[in-house]
């Protein structure tokens, strides 16, 4: 994916993120994702039935790479099973991480495959899924 | 002042965050390399020449920062590891073991967490109460907000003289004037304030001041806690151990020395006192004054262009020290920060460690700008073209 396209699919991202709301029922857990600096800080609300996430949405402040990266990801988790979500998240670490990956299955997160050279922003990409993992953990441990 | 003098301003970079550190001229670094080229020893045990020599270059730093600060004895300044940990041992050292349930302390919305946290805790452990003084529009600490704020159960007032987003200065000698005729003792956070202007803790009438080295050219882990001598006689060593003690035998009789080493316990960091002592004469040649009137023209030059820019959001338009926090309407400071970054301009984006801010000036977060004296205009100008440029920022910050 070429640069320019890139930066599109963030800036649409940042400038309207998906499911940027608060939940309004109680079914969904919530976890507070934030980074070293203090700086981005998010609240991620998951609803799951039957081990498949039925939805997601947040709300908070944070950095372009943070918020686009939510609504990528809550695009791209919604309506898999856990274990899915978790093959998917493992897969858009070892993206961050420079290991090998599926750049298929990853989708629009394939947005952020050369954010590794840019130092800390990779956390940025990274914290929902840091936020999200804690709860879908909790889960398998049921 | 030569740009020569300095390493890191050798370097391909423009330097705004001076509220966070400070660069380190060449005397400071060779002072302290030549401490561990040639007389590398421990201190307060010399037998031989060159731990002479330790003893001698440290009590020497210590009597710089005395005079630095026009502080009446050479008792009353004691080497901390940095304005955290005087602000620690004011609160824990002296103040638990004074204070009662319901006694209040005040302090602001704006204090950095090192001044926040440490009265926190002496809340949750003896019941004292933390209590804010409101601040004015302009975020600023009034005699009339603080005397509607002060009871018979004011205890101390922790303030800092300058602050670390906003860069207020705070009315320091009418404060403690007021605070001693009612009882109060008077802390002052003298980490953005120091290193600025002149400071004269006789002058200011001061109960405790708490710095630190870094942000004054000198090296990190360093800094310190002036009290008053009669009121650092009363404060319990936090710590305990090697050097400070006179003698000992068993729990009943431990025997402490005098001051300052019992407030200094185990081996000093000796080589950041002597660096510490070597930057306060680098600044005493450039002059405090001067220092404090060239930062003014700074901010004022900085000021007057970045109010012309319509998407600048300013939240500190009235302010004394040479800080500027704003936003960019419409985008994250981080971004913003990051942006600037691949110009090669360092800023500060973040709360600043100053969390309780926020419900002051309704923003999170926030972008600031911070100078020191070897700052120039064409620093201020470099930054400004790049603010002014909205699509610009919005095309690159990623
Ligand atoms: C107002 C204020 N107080 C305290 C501190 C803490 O200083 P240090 O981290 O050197 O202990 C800072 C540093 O940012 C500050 O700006």
């Amino acid at each position: 994916m070429n640069e320019e396209l890139r930066r599109e699919i963030i800036m649409e991202h940042y400038m309207q993120p998906k499911n940027r709301h608060r939940p309004n029922e109680d079914t969904y857990q919530m976890v507070n994702t934030n980074n070293a600096s203090c700086i981005d800080n998010l609240d991620i609300y998951v609803k799951i039935e039957d081990q498949k996430i039925k939805d997601i949405c947040f709300e908070g402040e944070a950095c372009a790479i943070s918020t686009s990266s939510t609504s990528i990801m809550i695009q791209n988790l919604i309506g898999k099973t856990i274990e899915e979500a978790k093959e998917y998240i493992k897969n858009f670490e070892n993206m961050l991480n420079e290991q090998p990956y599926d750049s298929k299955q990853l989708k629009e997160g394939i947005v952020y495959e050369e954010i590794y050279k840019q130092g800390n922003r990779k956390h940025c990409a990274d914290l929902p899924y840091e936020g999200i993992k804690k709860i879908l953990d909790s889960y398998s441990q049921k | 002042m030569k740009i020569e003098e300095f390493p890191m301003l050798q370097e391909d970079l423009i330097y705004l965050d001076n509220g966070a550190t400070t660069f380190k001229p060449k005397c400071v670094i060779e002072k302290m390399n030549e401490y561990y080229e040639t007389y590398s020893a421990n201190a307060h045990r010399g037998d031989y020449d060159i731990s002479f020599k330790v003893d001698k270059e440290y009590e020497d730093a210590r009597e710089t920062v005395r005079k630095f600060i026009n502080a009446k004895d050479k008792e009353s300044i004691i080497f901390t590891s940095g304005t955290t940990e005087s602000l620690n041992m004011i609160a824990t050292g002296f103040f638990r073991k004074f204070l009662e349930p319901n006694d209040e302390i005040l302090i602001t919305k704006s204090e950095h967490a090192s001044n926040v946290l440490p009265w926190f805790r002496l809340q949750n452990d003896c019941g004292a109460i933390v209590k804010y003084i409101p601040l004015d529009q302009s975020h600023y600490v009034t005699m009339e907000n603080l005397k509607k704020v002060v009871t018979p159960n004011t205890k101390v007032i922790a303030l800092a003289g300058i602050t670390n987003v906003i860069g207020d200065e705070r009315p320091m000698k009418e404060i403690t004037k007021f605070a001693h005729e009612h009882n109060i003792f008077v802390v002052m956070d003298g980490a953005q304030s120091v290193p600025h202007r002149k400071t004269d803790v006789q002058d200011l009438d001061i109960d405790f001041l708490a710095f630190s080295g870094h942000k004054m050219c000198g090296p990190t882990g360093i800094g310190v806690l002036y009290g008053k001598k009669e009121l650092l006689e009363e404060m319990e060593p936090v710590n305990l151990g090697g050097g400070m003690n006179e003698s000992f035998d068993s729990p009943e009789e431990m025997y402490y020395k005098e001051l300052p080493t019992r407030l200094e316990a185990g081996t000093p960091n000796i080589v950041g006192a002597i660096g510490l002592g070597e930057a306060i004469r680098f600044l005493e040649k450039i002059g405090m004054d001067n220092i404090e009137a060239y930062e003014r023209h700074l901010r004022k030059y900085a000021l007057d262009k970045l109010v012309q820019i319509p998407h600048v959001d300013l939240l500190n338009i009235e302010a004394d020290g040479g800080i500027l926090a704003f936003n960019v309407d419409g985008i994250f400071s981080q971004d913003v920060a990051y942006y600037l970054n691949k110009y090669k301009i360092c800023v500060r984006a973040g709360n600043h460690c100053a969390k309780i801010l926020k419900s002051e000036v309704g923003v999170t977060n926030s972008l600031r700008v911070s100078f020191y004296f070897y700052n120039t205009e064409n620093d201020i100008d470099a930054l400004v073209e790049l603010l002014e440029n909205k699509e610009k920022i919005l095309k690159e910050m990623l």
